[in-house]
């Protein structure tokens, strides 16, 4: 602890995120610039997230980390890691006990409740990037609720493939104002995001943006009159520990066809397991 | 009658050079104006200043919008000058690529003009595509097809369905039919003239073409140096140009 500021970052940089997380809570859905730092890991690998989470983090916080839903992938193993060295904090798998949760791609099966932070990774925080490219017309577009363009990708998925095929970074519109991209969350995790408990806060490092919902926002997936949004998943059970409710990775597991369900919060099927549950493919 | 738009003293400067300068007119309910001149005679200046895409640098741009009655549009929010963009105003580009969205399904072209203004139904919205489609003599079963997949006329056309699927009352059109060869030309012409027509649309269109003011326009402008020099009926114009630049103009076309 003798070679590091606590957490990493210095502390007038930690102040300048912290600013910038204020005035996103202050106006939910906003994306808020901010002078990205250089962290000690490449773009794309949640240089945002860790940047949010050094500066929400105390050395009272236990802190936990998941990647796709599992705690022992090497993004979260490594940024478990970096925390454990750089701020001393208590580390945990368990979903419950967390007080921040930095994620990738995923929300917690198990409900969040208040006083709890979820942090998430977010690789392009502009929902309406990839249809329109210039940045200064984004920006008037939100600024002036301009949405009808993200219908626009809706109404493509539609024609294509006879539904709504966006399956991941479904975009949302938030208390009835700012259109928000949630970060490549599968669809199935979109209705967690509204009216949760917990503090839920976005850091895209490489775009230099953060914004946030605080607890109980409201959250609504776009969608059309006559094809509504849909929260999808595999229709399986977990085969490790038989939870219908939960969403599932599909795993190739021989060079026959052989595939299995599991469950992607392996927190969640892990405590099932210990509580006797038990799936088809449970060994 | 309110005029639909009236322009007065509109100007606007590239530092010491001219763009445009003193231009006025009125353009009334179901009437087409048409803007003629060579390069660089400030018809796009003008054209761009009416539609809200330049800031001239004086004058009024008065819109008779459907709830406040006369407004000048140069003085009204961005926000209110955008939502005419989207509903009652439609800006028809000389290249297609300029106001399509390539990368987007011809219905879905069409349908994002009906989105923005709020539309939320993908049966209502693909069915009005579809129509609008057919109006412009696109086949229905190109209505995923991407515009890239195209001809130059087809795309022209899908531009046209796109802007007056909200049913505009004013439509700026910058040489609408410029860059395409000329039975494509006529087929357009033709097409535009029936939906001026049928749509009761006022409409302004730019063009160095006389052959299309001649068969689309009431009233024809005559431009030159960024001034207007000539202004009256079209076939009046035409057939009796009074300042020497016009007689020029009219000389010029080639005859076959």
């Amino acid at each position: 602890m003798t070679e590091y500021n606590f957490a990493y970052l210095d502390e007038q940089t930690k102040r300048m995120i912290r600013r910038a997380i204020l005035k996103g809570l202050a106006i939910p859905g906003y994306q808020v610039p901010f002078a990205s730092r250089e962290m000690p890991m490449p773009y794309g690998w949640g240089t945002g997230g860790v940047q949010v989470s050094a500066a929400v983090l105390t050395p009272d916080d236990t802190f936990k980390v998941i990647d796709q839903g599992a705690d022992d992938t090497t993004n979260a193993v490594s940024i478990r890691t970096f925390f454990q060295r750089t701020a001393g904090v208590v580390t945990t798998t368990a979903t419950r006990d967390a007080t921040v949760i930095q994620t990738r791609h995923r929300i917690p099966e198990e409900p969040l409740h208040e006083g709890q932070i979820l942090v998430y990774q977010v690789p392009i925080p502009e929902p309406l990037r990839f249809l329109e490219p210039r940045e200064s017309e984004t920006r008037k577009m939100h600024s002036l609720e301009e949405y009808g363009l993200m219908h626009v990708k809706l109404y493509e998925d539609i024609s294509r493939h006879g539904h709504i095929a966006t399956s991941y970074a479904y975009p949302v519109k938030v208390e009835g104002r700012y259109v928000m991209d949630p970060s490549p969350i599968p669809k199935f995790d979109n209705p967690k995001l509204g009216d949760m408990a917990a503090i839920q806060l976005f850091g895209a490092g490489r775009e230099q943006r953060i914004y946030a919902l605080p607890p109980y926002t409201q959250v609504v997936s776009l969608d059309f009159e006559d094809h509504p949004f849909e929260a999808s998943k595999a229709n399986h059970c977990c085969g490790m520990c038989g939870a219908t409710d939960s969403y599932l990775d599909e795993l190739i597991i021989d060079d026959a066809g052989g595939r299995m369900f599991v469950c992607s919060d392996t927190d969640y099927c892990e405590a099932r397991q210990a509580m006797g549950h038990k799936g088809k493919d449970a060994a | 009658m309110t005029p639909l738009l009236s322009v007065q003293g509109i100007a606007k400067r590239y530092g010491a050079h001219i763009g445009c300068a003193d231009v006025s007119f009125d353009l009334y309910p179901g009437e087409v104006m048409g803007i003629v001149g060579e390069s660089g005679s400030g018809k796009s200046t003008l054209l761009n200043c009416m539609a809200g895409h330049l800031v001239p640098d004086a004058g009024q741009v008065v819109f008779d919008t459907r709830t406040d009655g006369p407004r000048d549009t140069i003085t009204m929010s961005e926000p209110e000058r955008r939502m005419l963009g989207r509903t009652d105003w439609a800006f028809v580009h000389q290249h297609a690529r300029d106001g399509l969205r390539m990368g987007v399904s011809a219905g879905g072209n069409v349908g994002e003009r009906l989105m923005a203004v709020g539309e939320r139904n993908y049966g209502d919205i693909r069915d009005k595509a579809t129509d609008w489609l057919g109006r412009v003599e696109i086949d229905a079963s190109r209505v995923d097809d991407r515009p890239t997949t195209f001809s130059g006329g087809m795309q022209q056309r899908l531009q046209i369905a796109r802007n007056l699927v909200t049913g505009p009352r004013l439509v700026f059109m910058d040489e609408p039919t410029g860059g395409l060869d000329v039975s494509v030309q006529a087929r357009l012409l033709d097409l535009l003239r029936g939906l001026v027509r049928d749509m009761g649309l006022s409409a302004i269109i730019v063009t160095h073409d006389l052959a299309v003011v001649r068969l689309l326009a009431d009233r024809l402008m005559v431009m030159k140096s960024g001034r207007v020099v000539e202004a009256g009926l079209t076939d009046q114009v035409l057939d009796d140009p009074q300042h020497a630049y016009s007689q020029l103009l009219v000389s010029s076309v080639l005859q076959v």
